[in-house]
């Protein structure tokens, strides 16, 4: 069959089962865009921003499970589409970017809209390639696809010259098999490590098990909770993993981290086996590493061989995906007599009694926390829930018990403002049954504000929550502890009205002033099924997320609201930032 | 400590930029680097002197594992091996006897391999300490111009 490079592109997509497609046109990409428009089975989102259609991608594929796919022109639109890549890239999301690149030809003669895309992305891509020959794009993207939803997945970026788009060739169909003697992704779980894990397991005191994004990205939910419930174990999760196990359960302590709660990270300090699946020791986890879990001995359970010892020593390590592991583990332990750990649960509950997320309501100010406890309770636990960057991310975090996995959605390891919002749209093309929540801040949502007139265009009816201090909250806050209180260029002036904003934008808007208007606002909200709904809460300028470890300090260490002046962090703690 | 990594990835363009780029973006440092095609010529082999603790070592050869194009990496350190390094050197002839260089060169059992009035050539293969050594004998003065491969090598078991 003779197709031009654009057809087989597309078709190789169809074939791939891509259904959502996020993109942008231009020049280089026009012979796709033609091709795509005489295909029937897969959607293409227009957005109005290339790093939209990236996160909104990536939002797809965190929700789904599924390889979210995006699609922008030469130039420009892949320097805008990076940030989303990079985005994608360090929280090991499946992705495959395909970016229009100038005829071959004219590759290197610094040609219109030419840039060295390969060059520029390298080092925020699991793997990318540059074709410039029709013949080689279906085996290319055949090999996108399987790099970036296999191993420890990522995102692949496909840059094909306009050329390639236009030549016509034979085509004998997308390719059903792929196989790299570079690239062998299956690994099988080495017993012997197993059985030492399985050792330190059973000999363990005072045990946690610390689960990161790698049981979510990994589909381990199950067997990370059958393994918690076996054990008896404590278990704490990473920003990334919320969710994998169910945040409302008796064993779970909570978020561990720089705003974790007191008792997970104290549980972390005091712990003799700390039991770490799919997490990767990231420096908003283990605080000061000199400080770090000093009496534990480590079991690190990761599909990605390079997270082992990177960042901290570990005493077993078991390679391959979590999933198997903890299958081969929850085995291995089936006979095993397990420790006694009441001591240590009498002790986690002291910790416990802290309770370290309480907080000061204040009369006459909505109190930011109060706002997402409001928003749970509306959505009795069930929404998706995406957020962008700052202080509203960590009280999403923080308030929101996640009881299932791909519910939370947030740019966890490059911290991307901007991110919330196209993800959401992202999340709802992928769950249209589930209601979709963006918790966002004024600064973020300003980031991809544009995206509202995406969201309008392909019906995604999602709630935005706009937790509105007029401040970048979080900049904010450090400068009050740590830059003795000179708030360089953290107050937003001159904010836009986000009702009417919302209201050009074709959506309906709701400013939220009064605690007691906040509950029926949210609910009236969630009612407008077919609407997108933009609430901007107006909270507490000055609060601060708590519990904290500041910078530089242990787990051990923590500031608690109302207990603790936040004292001033060291030098060393301030160079971590 | 000094290591000798030996990378065999797929003989395609951007390949070494990539390996390049993975040492540039996570800080780690490189001594020397060689590449050229195997006989396979889909295949290059890689060779990179570099000096750091075994920490950093493990994580060179994790992350050189973990790109794409990578087939197999070894650090020929950690085995029985050998190494070369190729040396092209200008030496001046002004104020010198001839016969002085000439037994320097038979020492070293280095070579001419271009000759002039005022300069010779000359080639030597060895040990990079050999070279350095090599290297050293000769007045600062005299050295108009020094070109080194960088380290190749092989394990010695088949």
């Amino acid at each position: 069959m003779k197709l031009n490079g654009a057809q087989i592109l597309v078709d190789c997509l169809k074939s791939e089962g891509v259904k959502h497609i996020f993109g942008y046109p231009g020049g280089a990409v026009l012979h796709i865009y033609d091709a795509l428009d005489a295909c029937t089975t897969m959607d293409h989102i227009l957005v109005r921003h290339e790093q939209g259609a990236v996160h909104a991608a990536d939002g797809y594929a965190r929700t789904s499970g599924k390889c979210g796919v995006a699609l922008v022109t030469s130039g420009p639109g892949l320097t805008n589409a990076v940030t989303g890549i990079a985005t994608a890239f360090t929280d090991s999301i499946p992705m495959v970017v395909i970016s229009g690149q100038v005829p071959s030809p004219v590759i290197g003669s610094d040609a219109f809209q030419e840039v060295d895309a390969v060059g520029i992305t390298r080092s925020c891509v699991k793997h990318n390639f540059l074709v410039k020959n029709a013949n080689d794009l279906a085996q290319t993207i055949k090999k996108a696809f399987y790099i970036a939803t296999t191993g420890r997945p990522g995102p692949v970026l496909i840059d094909v010259t306009k050329d390639a788009t236009i030549a016509e060739i034979d085509y004998e169909g997308y390719p059903e098999t792929v196989s790299m003697r570079s690239y062998q992704p299956e690994v099988q779980v080495d017993a012997n490590q197993v059985t030492k894990a399985i050792e330190i397991i059973a000999s363990a005191r005072q045990p946690i098990i610390y689960s990161g994004g790698g049981c979510v990205i990994g589909n381990a939910s199950e067997a990370l909770t059958t393994l918690t419930r076996h054990t008896g174990f404590p278990i704490t999760q990473t920003l990334m993993g919320l969710g994998a196990y169910p945040a409302t359960d008796k064993q779970s302590v909570g978020m561990l981290g720089m705003h974790g709660t007191y008792e997970s990270n104290m549980a972390m300090h005091d712990s003799d086996c700390v039991i770490a699946v799919g997490a990767r020791f990231d420096d908003r986890i283990t605080g000061n590493l000199e400080k770090f879990c000093p009496d534990a001995k480590i079991i690190h359970i990761d599909i990605d061989p390079s997270s082992v010892g990177k960042v901290v020593g570990v005493d077993v390590s078991v390679i391959g995906q979590v999933n198997d592991v903890l299958r081969a583990l929850i085995k291995g332990l089936e006979n095993k007599e397990l420790p006694n750990i009441d001591a240590w649960w009498q002790q986690i509950n002291q910790w416990r009694d802290v309770d370290s997320l309480a907080y000061k309501t204040k009369s006459g100010v909505i109190k930011p926390q109060t706002a997402v406890e409001a928003l749970y309770e509306v959505t009795q636990g069930d929404a998706i829930v995406t957020s962008d960057v700052g202080q509203h991310q960590m009280w999403a975090a923080q308030y929101y018990p996640f009881d299932q996995p791909r519910r939370w959605i947030n740019s966890g390891g490059l911290g991307t403002m901007g991110f919330g919002l196209p993800a959401a749209m992202g999340a709802k093309l992928a769950e249209p049954e589930l209601d979709v929540a963006c918790i966002t801040g004024d600064g973020s949502i300003q980031m991809m504000l544009q995206e509202l007139s995406t969201m309008l265009q392909y019906h995604t009816p999602v709630k935005i929550i706009n937790l509105n201090n007029g401040y970048l909250g979080m900049v904010r806050q450090w400068q009050e502890f740590f830059y003795d209180k000179r708030y360089s260029m953290s107050y937003m002036d001159a904010l836009p009205d986000f009702v009417k904003l919302a209201e050009s934008y074709g959506h309906i808007g709701i400013r939220v002033e009064k605690e007691e208007d906040l509950k029926p606002a949210l609910i009236e909200a969630f009612k407008q099924k077919d609407r997108t709904v933009f609430i901007d809460v107006i909270t507490d300028p000055t609060e601060n997320v708590f519990p904290m470890i500041p910078s530089g300090a242990g787990h051990h260490e923590m500031l608690l609201a109302g207990r603790d002046e936040m004292a001033s962090t060291n030098d060393s703690g301030l160079n971590l930032v | 400590m000094r290591h000798i990594i030996s990378v065999q990835l797929e003989n395609e363009s951007g390949a070494l930029s990539r390996v390049s780029g993975l040492f540039s973006a996570r800080g780690f440092n490189i001594e020397s680097l060689t590449v050229a095609t195997t006989n396979d010529p889909t295949m290059s082999r890689m060779t990179i002197v570099s000096i750091g603790d075994d920490n950093i070592i493990e994580q060179i050869v994790k992350q050189l594992n973990k790109l794409i194009d990578v087939v197999k990496v070894t650090d020929l350190t950690a085995t029985e091996h050998i190494e070369r390094e190729l040396l092209l050197v200008k030496i001046s002839l002004k104020d010198d006897s001839q016969a002085e260089i000439d037994g320097i060169l038979d020492g070293f059992d280095a070579k001419i391999i271009d000759a002039s009035e005022e300069a010779y050539t000359i080639e030597l293969a060895g040990k990079s300490q050999k070279i350095n050594d090599f290297i050293e004998v000769f007045d600062a003065d005299k050295i108009l111009e020094v070109s080194r491969t960088g380290v190749t090598g092989v394990c010695q078991k088949i």
